[in-house]
């Protein structure tokens, strides 16, 4: 019986977003994302370039928080493959050979994502973060989101549009929208993608120890719910191994569970 | 060679009210901040600023100074909400232009290269759109007919940028992990100033870097500052760190008018870059040291 906690389960649940992108920049953002792209790599996708989240592609499994320039121990195995400063990030990002991991403050069932503003745009009730780069990274390559609260994340909704969903993209006239590709969606509760034939949300995990209702209740719109829905698989011990020992060993990743 | 070395107050100067300013660095990162606060003792106003933002952004914000902002995003990093940007926006005290942080860069870009737009998808189906009314979309004329967005060039009156080295003929050279899109905010612009951390002869370029590192070639730089801590309390490695309890109290003093006032006189109403360096040596000999 694993001793896997849901962190660790969302955390593996996230790194699967991952499988099958063979040589390309896994570029999450956050530390629960970042860990989460380190775990893949160290695991089943040996292939993907990953940055010290400052300006280096590095080689080797980064505790979080360390860097280049801040060495988290002597046994850190930093070893530098690459420079990428954000020019260079840009770049990349418009080359395609990108996949990133991003937050929202809403989400709705097409994939439309907002952390720029809530209320009127041009006066917000509340400034976020800005659209940052969401629209870019949406119409380039691949995108996935991790959202810590569902309940509070899915809306009918969203008051602002900083990364684009398939409904938006679909408005385009072609080709403009063909690099366009939300991979997945990570909650706390399950994982989504966007596999119908209109692009809309659809559930493709539970997590284990969460009920389809409760996936329900926090999904303020119309979900797609395959006739068997599988439980979200359990990290391997090996997986443990390198999340609690190796990526992640002051737990920064539980943060967003408090 | 040109000797082009100046004081931060005969670069502001050179500035007036109305001007569109870029201003270099990124976030709370390597900004030219003796030179924001040489404006901040000035009676500048109506500004339009051009920046990926941070504290440059706000403390303008804060002190009454924009009108406009084109910008990227506008952050502290370790505080990811610039929180004097975030007043100015829920008031609608200022005029926002936002871009994807992407197609902020090609904006630079086409200032610096003398063309009117740049051409990119990064906005596409994005309110980035919606909620830019002058931005207009192009399309292909070739065969695949495909529909961009014309990023406009930032046609910029003035930048400002922080360097680590330069020379007094304005070679500016970067010696942390990215020197940002400073180079293009030199190039965007009519004039360019620059500070730095130390001004150093032309023959000791290279003494600290490799060549790479001398990124802005003096025929874009009109006037260089030596400003030892000029970034304070924005990070300029491999110089300093962010000094991140001071942003901190910085941030706090958007909740409470009596705590940006008492900012305002301990660390703004100063004479000189000179008096803010000598304030910041009494404060750390004050400070508890540290375990």
């Amino acid at each position: 019986m694993s001793d896997a906690t849901i962190d660790e389960i969302c955390l593996v649940a996230l790194a699967e977003s991952f499988r099958g992108d063979g040589e390309l920049l896994c570029h999450p953002m956050g530390p629960f994302p970042v860990a989460a792209g380190r775990l893949a790599r160290a695991s089943f996708e040996p292939d993907l370039m990953l940055t010290d989240t400052i300006a280096y592609a590095v080689v080797g499994t980064l505790p979080l928080g360390a860097t280049v320039d801040r060495p988290g121990g002597a046994d850190d195995g930093i070893v530098v493959e690459g420079y990428l400063p954000f020019r260079t990030v840009f770049d990349q990002a418009w080359s395609g050979r990108r996949h990133v991991v991003m937050g929202a403050s809403q989400i709705d069932r097409h994939g439309n994502q907002n952390f720029a503003a809530i209320g009127d745009y041009r006066k917000p009730k509340a400034q976020l973060l800005g659209l940052r780069g969401a629209p870019g990274n949406l119409i380039n390559h691949a995108t996935s989101y991790w959202i810590p609260n569902q309940a509070r994340t899915f809306c009918e909704r969203v008051d602002v549009v900083s990364g684009p969903g398939y409904d938006r993209v679909a408005a385009l006239p072609e080709p403009s929208g063909r690099f366009h590709e939300i991979r997945r969606v990570v909650t706390e509760l399950a994982a989504y993608d966007f596999e119908t034939p209109e692009g809309t949300m659809r559930l493709r995990s539970i997590h284990p120890g969460v009920s389809l209702d409760e996936v329900l209740a926090a999904t303020p719109f119309e979900l797609t719910v395959p006739g068997e829905v599988p439980a979200s698989r359990l990290p391997t011990d090996e997986e443990l191994h390198l999340i609690r020992n190796v990526i992640d060993p002051t737990s920064i990743r539980k943060h967003e569970f408090r | 060679m040109p000797d082009k070395r100046m004081t931060e107050g005969e670069v502001v100067a050179e500035l007036s009210s109305g001007m569109t300013i870029g201003i270099g660095g990124w976030g709370s990162r390597r900004k030219p901040m003796s030179l924001v606060r040489a404006i901040l003792r000035s009676d500048l106003r109506d500004l339009h600023v051009v920046s990926y933002g941070g504290p440059d952004v706000g403390l303008l914000c804060a002190a009454g100074r924009v009108r406009r902002i084109t910008y990227g995003f506008v952050s502290l990093d370790s505080i990811p909400l610039e929180p004097h940007f975030r007043i100015a926006r829920q008031t609608g005290a200022v005029e926002a232009r936002e871009f994807d942080e992407g197609a902020f860069y090609l904006g630079l870009l086409a200032a610096a290269h003398r063309v009117p737009f740049y051409p990119t998808r990064a906005g596409l189906g994005s309110d980035m759109l919606t909620y830019n009314p002058d931005l207009k979309t192009v399309t292909s004329p070739y065969d695949d007919g495909t529909e961009l967005i014309a990023v406009p060039a930032f046609d910029i009156d003035v930048s400002l940028v922080h360097m680590n080295r330069a020379d007094a003929a304005g070679n500016g050279q970067f010696l942390g992990p990215d020197l940002y899109f400073d180079d293009l905010f030199a190039m965007a612009a009519e004039r360019t100033f620059m500070s730095c951390e130390r001004l150093v002869a032309t023959e000791d370029l290279l003494a600290e870097g490799s060549v790479h590192t001398l990124r802005i070639p003096r025929l874009h730089t009109d006037g260089v500052v030596e400003a030892s801590g000029g970034a304070h309390f924005t990070e300029c490695p491999p110089d300093y760190d962010r000094d991140e309890a001071f942003q901190a109290e910085y941030a706090a003093t958007a909740r409470d008018p009596d705590a940006w006032a008492r900012f305002r006189a301990d660390w703004l109403d100063l004479p000189s870059h000179d008096d803010y360096r000598a304030r910041l040596a009494e404060r750390a000999e004050s400070a508890p040291v540290k375990p």
